[in-house]
């Protein structure tokens, strides 16, 4: 059994099919990476996965559990944690409070324990506030951690909103183009970053256009197109399927021929 | 505004703990400020602890505002209806029903507090415009009961004879007497809000204000914590309301209208919304500078407008964030990035 199992996944906006009865299996431990042009329906799948759009048809099971049609916050509970394609900081917080909001489910505690402060809320406090800091550490913004969010550099906010997911321990991470707009360099750092996570026992399954960075780091590939799913296989699979070539490939390679 | 701009994001960079640059001087001095204000009002007496007194009951009224405005950045026209909740709910509960002070206010704290629940749950779904014009409404109805329930409420005449707060046999008459208590009262009230807001609850509220998807992606509950904010809010309204009842011994209708909502929100924005200071300096201030204007005869509306257009050009965060004291957001972009 996969750890996230979709079936016949389907979304219609009024005349526009955006996805179209996607399959797709997730096995635990996978570093699984979606790809396709611009306006597949890649977004459209992650949001019905992550709770944020009820599918117009098809189920969506993790863990061997039903999670079609959850809240958002009830299927992150369940250790399913998503990234945004525009980043989505806590702008009014530091670096190291971002982190410290992923650590949400992670702890306990509201309105009476934060009020009388008994020791075991304490304790939990500062264990996240170490935690955070560890987890900043491990993607590089160590230095940063109390600056505000919002005056980090792009590349380095995609990387806090890793880290941020990082924190909800999640089982499977969804990362939607989480190089979108980084330059070479920090691209580099944050698929060092995706693989060790990986390697650490955290399923990724991960959306991106940058193709030779997918063909690198991805165990598997689906490759989405006008809301169908058009192949799936090993990177070496997909690099030579000849539909993938003429949908994503064919018309990038020409443009960059 | 280049000048400006340079001075208002430096107390931003939050420093060091124990750092004492320019932006920590401003902070003590508007601490001295403070002290010496209460220290010269104590000396002097007369109205000008009338005006104390309400700045602090309007304090106690903002800083739970800002749990639902400022942490949790939404939007609320009508936290008065919690206010005319606690004042008339002290002032029947002591008047009709004999109840303590005390006693009252927490009853009607927690009459408030079903209310904030009974109202908050259907229209913290609405979003943006739609659950600014949903509190709005409450405010205005709120009012309407409150003129025409007469039986309960006395109507327009108001409510008067209204018992001072007390313990047992010991009443708080003197006027200097009020303000401490209210002081007391609002640092107790900052001093929770402080405590909630660095913490798991809290970082759970102020991301909300920022980003809904992201937060509800990191599983956190946002019905849950919009309402519990706007909960918290209420319950402070009903304290301000009682407190009102009690230290001015008679409430109207007039007392919990619009007029409260555009107060409070000068306040709030003048002190500083999402600050945790900010909410109260932004009622000292904004109750003094009437005053301090009135020596301007007739053009007194002027120089108070003026006055406060001024201070949200050259202190749009807020007079905390001058300070640093409030551990303000920080704003501009870092240059060159
Ligand atoms: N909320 C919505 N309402 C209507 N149409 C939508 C909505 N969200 C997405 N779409 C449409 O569905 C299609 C798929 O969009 P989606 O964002 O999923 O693509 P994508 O593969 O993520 O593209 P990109 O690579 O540009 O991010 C697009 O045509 C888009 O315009
Ligand atoms: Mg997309």
């Amino acid at each position: 059994m996969a750890l996230l199992e979709v079936r016949r996944l389907t979304k219609r906006f009024a005349g526009l099919t955006a996805n179209n009865s996607i399959d797709l299996d997730v096995p635990e431990g996978c570093l699984f990476a979606v790809i396709g042009p611009n306006g597949a329906g890649k977004t459209t799948f992650f949001n019905m996965i992550s709770g944020f759009m009820p599918p117009t048809d098809g189920t969506i099971a993790f863990a061997g559990e039903t999670i079609t049609g959850l809240r958002q916050d009830r299927i992150a509970a369940k250790g399913l944690v998503r990234t945004f394609q525009l980043v989505q900081l806590f702008k009014g917080l530091t670096v190291a409070e971002n982190v410290e909001v992923g650590f949400h489910l992670a702890t306990r505690g509201g309105v009476a324990a934060a009020l009388a402060r008994p020791s075991w809320f304490r304790r939990q406090e500062a264990d996240v506030h170490a935690r955070a800091r560890e987890l900043l550490g491990f993607v590089g913004l160590a230095g940063v951690a109390d600056q505000d969010a919002e005056l980090l550099p792009y590349g380095q906010q995609r990387l806090l909103e890793v880290a941020r997911a990082l924190a909800a321990k999640p089982r499977l991470l969804l990362l939607d183009e989480p190089a979108a707009g980084l330059n070479a360099h920090e691209t580099d750092a944050l698929a060092e970053v995706v693989q060790e996570l990986n390697r650490k026992g955290t399923t990724v399954l991960l959306i991106e256009h940058d193709m030779a960075l997918v063909t690198r780091i991805a165990h598997r590939i689906a490759v989405l197109d006008f809301g169908c799913k058009i192949a799936e296989g090993t990177p070496d699979e997909i690099k030579r399927h000849p539909d993938v070539i003429a949908a994503y490939l064919g018309t990038e390679e020409a443009a960059h021929a | 505004m280049t000048s400006h701009a340079s001075t208002s994001t430096s107390p931003v960079r939050r420093g060091a703990p124990g750092w004492l640059g320019r932006t920590g001087y401003v902070g003590l001095g508007g601490a001295v400020l403070i002290a010496l204000l209460f220290g010269f009002v104590f000396v002097k007496g007369g109205y000008l602890l009338t005006v104390m007194q309400l700045a602090m009951i309007y304090g106690v009224f903002c800083v739970g505002l800002n749990f639902f405005m400022g942490y949790t950045g939404q939007a609320s026209f009508g936290q008065n209806a919690f206010a005319a909740i606690g004042g008339y709910g002290s002032a029947i509960l002591c008047v009709e029903y004999g109840l303590p002070p005390v006693l009252a206010l927490l009853v009607a704290m927690a009459i408030a507090g079903v209310a904030a629940v009974v109202v908050g749950w259907p229209t913290l779904r609405l979003r943006g415009h739609y659950l600014a014009m949903a509190t709005f409404a409450l405010g205005l109805i709120t009012y309407d009961v409150s003129v025409q329930w007469e039986s309960l409420t006395k109507g327009y005449m108001g409510y008067a004879g209204i018992p001072p707060l007390g313990i047992g046999p010991f009443e708080v008459e003197d006027e200097r007497a009020k303000l401490v208590c209210l002081m007391v009262i609002l640092v107790f009230g900052l001093w929770v809000s402080g405590r909630l807001r660095n913490s798991r609850f809290g970082r759970a509220l102020r991301a909300i204000s920022t980003s809904e998807p992201g937060a509800a992606a990191l599983g956190i509950r946002i019905p849950y914590y919009k309402l519990a904010a706007f909960v918290i809010a209420a319950l402070y309204a009903s304290v301000a309301g009682s407190l009102f009842a009690h230290v001015v011994g008679f409430i109207s209708p007039e007392v919990f209208g619009l007029q409260m909502v555009v107060v409070t929100f000068t306040m709030l924005y003048v002190g500083g919304i999402g600050t945790v200071l900010g909410p109260a300096i932004g009622a000292i201030v904004a109750s003094l500078l009437p005053e301090i204007v009135r020596s301007t005869g007739r053009f007194q509306d002027i120089a108070y407008a003026l006055l406060l257009l001024g201070l949200l050009v050259y202190a749009p965060k807020g007079l905390s964030a001058l300070s640093g004291l409030g551990r303000p957001r920080a704003a501009e972009p870092k240059p060159g990035s």
